[in-house]
């Protein structure tokens, strides 16, 4: 049985039935109790839980991330959210230094199956530092693996696939989608594999990287295109930044000769950069164009009143389709 | 539904007891006040430290950042500003405070800090500016160092040791004030900041304004430090529990602090103990997690900053009902004014993100600058 949900709600039922599930699944982090977290992604889970399992901690990043990695350590299965993705800041040693190295140090006789939860990314009239999309942080740091969806029903089977992950994850929301839209989940338990790519539209003109909030603008503009010049643009929502899926991206290239991605974040040393790498070492010959980045700027993201300006755009992401097919 | 019933704080403060001086008392348990919610001196020789004009000052800053922060909210819900955050019921931690310094110290405030930014100098129209999302909102006004609101959690603790310091070494006789609240005490920026102040007996000055509640987080899941003061004591520098409601005590405190400071003793913790009558932030809903309607009635009823000041000051005959209508009328009209200036500054253009990165801009700004342009000149629609 499925029914048409949010992002939020398919994040809420995904820890709610692993908390009913494995007796090991804990909540931590601030405002996550009482008030359900600052999002409602928490909503209700105390009163089912109680608070040794759904538990408000003090404010304290650091706090939380290297208590969480005790706790995995020692048999629990914690899942941490962080309210904002720039506020991790202080627990951003305990991440790179200690949970992304455990299994490394002691040549895996202990590991951390941690799970981080940010909400990350703009264009929902933020504050300053409510904004941010750095995840090129996380993506460069051996030992973690970061993970972004894109839709309900990827959000609920890859949060699931998170918790059961025995490495820690980073599993970064994308604010802007959390109530953009409902689609049909189920409401059993499943999986989405992580490392895995999602092709959303097959097309053979150019092949479209995207993931989080930019996905749904790069559908838009590459369905925009079609009606407009009737090319056929395959989109592909990347869901892993780490592991890569490798193969769905070649092979995509390989068959459109074409690529294009198109990144929140700050255009240099984003996740665009790595994945042209990739298709440079396995699919430099099969190219007909330069590969085009469509991204945020080098800058801070800009106070609200100009957010806009800085977030890619389907007329920017069109204009790069332009671009890179007319060469 | 799990809800925390007991609020210690308001016991805490229901408890509270006058003692003779801010540097008097234990600070593990009293709480400093002399003017009581009454409007009682709880305390003697006051009148000879506060001279009228002053306790007048006070209570005009007092009314005039609460119409501001009111304000605020309208414009937030009318969808001309942003997110809010509000301080109402904070008046006289913020206003008492900022009052006590002089022009060329140094201002950490957060971003619920905006009535002591208000009250050490900045433009109402600039904190506007501000909340709607321009990027000229944080700019400090010429002669004051009013840093922009710090956004994370206790950060901003540690550069006012920073800034502290560098007085310190150029031999200026200056402070740094960080704010902060209850929350920001469990970060370890916090103990970072105490610590490094105390080792270089650095002019700084931390307030920290406990209203008891990080969000939804009451102060007994914060701590079972029984009180925020009392930390001091680990570092050896002073901490000092005040009543943030009562300005006569929060200023008196903040003088003796500043003195302190002048005099190369070091810094001071003050621990201020009020309460935010609203929420955390205008998209916040208080109700999930508190009494809300019942503790934000009884602070304002019992101890509101604003009202124990109008009642002593009607008393000493500083104050009447006609000055209180003329002040009302001149601060909307401040205001107001400053609304339309606000509304009316040049809006923030899409160019104005790509300055100030650095001093001078790298190539690659540079470029994606005008990729940006020639994509807005051919008519690419913006955003």
């Amino acid at each position: 049985m499925s029914r048409k949900i949010t992002m939020i709600q398919a994040i809420t039922e995904a820890m709610d039935q692993k908390l009913a599930d494995d007796p090991r699944v804990m909540l931590l982090g601030e405002d996550i109790g009482i008030n359900g977290g600052v999002f409602r992604a928490t909503e209700g889970l105390i009163e089912k839980y109680g608070k040794e399992r759904v538990v408000d901690t003090p404010l304290a990043e650091a706090g939380i991330m290297g208590s969480a990695i005790g706790l995995g350590l020692n048999g629990m299965i914690p899942v941490a959210e962080v309210q904002f993705l720039a506020f991790i800041y202080p627990g951003f040693e305990q991440i790179v230094s200690h949970a992304a190295r455990m299994r490394y140090r002691t040549r895996g006789q202990y590991h951390v199956p941690m799970v981080i939860r940010t909400p990350f990314g703009a264009g929902i009239r933020g504050p300053e530092l409510h904004s941010e999309s750095v995840e090129t942080f996380f993506t460069h740091v051996p030992g973690l693996k970061v993970v972004v969806p894109s839709t309900p029903y990827d959000a609920k089977g890859l949060l699931i696939s998170a918790i059961e992950d025995p490495d820690p994850v980073m599993f970064l929301e994308p604010t802007k989608l959390y109530r953009a839209f409902k689609e049909d989940v189920p409401e059993e338990m499943y999986r989405i594999p992580i490392g895995k790519a999602n092709v959303l539209q097959e097309g053979y003109d150019l092949s479209i990287f995207a993931w989080g909030a930019m996905v749904r603008v790069a559908l838009n503009a590459a369905k925009q295109i079609d009606r407009e010049k009737g090319w056929k643009c395959e989109v592909i929502d990347l869901r892993s930044l780490y592991p890569l899926d490798r193969e769905t991206i070649i092979s995509s290239v390989k068959k459109t000769g074409r690529a294009l991605v198109v990144q929140e974040a700050h255009k240099t040393l984003g996740v665009a950069s790595e994945i042209i790498s990739l298709i440079n070492d396995e699919a430099l010959m099969y190219l007909k164009s330069p590969i085009k980045r469509v991204t945020g700027f080098d800058v801070p993201v800009p106070q609200f009143s100009i957010e806009d300006d800085y977030m890619p755009t389907e007329a920017r992401v069109k204009h790069g389709i332009e671009e890179t097919i007319v060469y | 539904m799990w809800m925390v019933t007991i609020n210690g704080l308001t016991e805490q403060i229901s408890q509270m007891k006058a003692i003779t001086s801010s540097t008097g008392g234990n600070v593990m348990t009293d709480v400093y006040q002399v003017l009581t919610p009454q409007g009682e001196l709880s305390v003697k020789g006051i009148e000879e430290k506060i001279d009228p004009a002053t306790m007048v000052k006070m209570y005009e800053n007092m009314v005039f950042v609460r119409a501001f922060d009111r304000k605020s909210v309208i414009l937030q819900r009318q969808g001309r500003m942003g997110t809010y955050a509000p301080f109402e019921g904070q008046e006289a931690s913020q206003v008492g405070s900022a009052m006590a310094l002089t022009a060329g110290d140094w201002l950490f405030p957060t971003y619920r800090d905006h009535a002591a930014s208000i009250t050490h100098g900045q433009s109402l129209m600039r904190v506007f500016l501000y909340w709607m999302g321009h990027m000229e909102g944080s700019i400090s006004p010429e002669g004051k160092n009013i840093m922009p609101p710090c956004v994370p959690i206790a950060t901003q603790m540690v550069h006012a040791v920073g800034t502290a310091w560098a007085s310190k070494v150029k031999g200026e006789k200056k402070v740094s004030l960080a704010y902060f609240g209850d929350g920001a005490t469990s970060e370890g920026d916090f103990h970072e900041a105490l610590n490094f102040a105390g080792v270089y007996k650095a002019p700084a000055i931390f307030f920290c304004q406990n209203n008891g509640f990080a969000i939804s987080v009451p102060f007994e899941l914060q701590s079972s430090s029984a009180t925020i003061a009392q930390r001091a004591l680990a570092y050896d520098i002073k901490g000092v529990r005040v009543d943030g409601n009562d300005i006569f005590a929060v200023w008196l405190t903040m003088k003796d602090a500043i003195e302190r400071a002048h005099a190369g003793e070091g810094p001071t913790l003050i621990e201020a103990m009020t309460f935010r009558y609203g929420a955390h932030t205008t998209a916040d809903d208080p109700k999930k997690y508190r009494d809300q309607e019942k503790l934000s009635q009884e602070w304002r009823n019992e101890r509101d900053p604003i009202t124990r000041l109008r009642i002593y000051l009607e008393k000493r005959n500083l104050w009447n009902q006609e000055k209180e209508e003329h002040l009302l009328k001149q601060t909307d009209v401040k205001i107001d004014q400053a609304v339309q200036e606000a509304e009316e500054y040049p809006k923030s253009k899409p160019e104005d993100m790509f300055k100030h990165v650095f001093a001078e801009t790298p190539w690659m700004i540079q470029e994606q600058e005008q990729e940006l342009k020639r994509f807005t000149d051919k008519g690419g629609d913006r955003a």
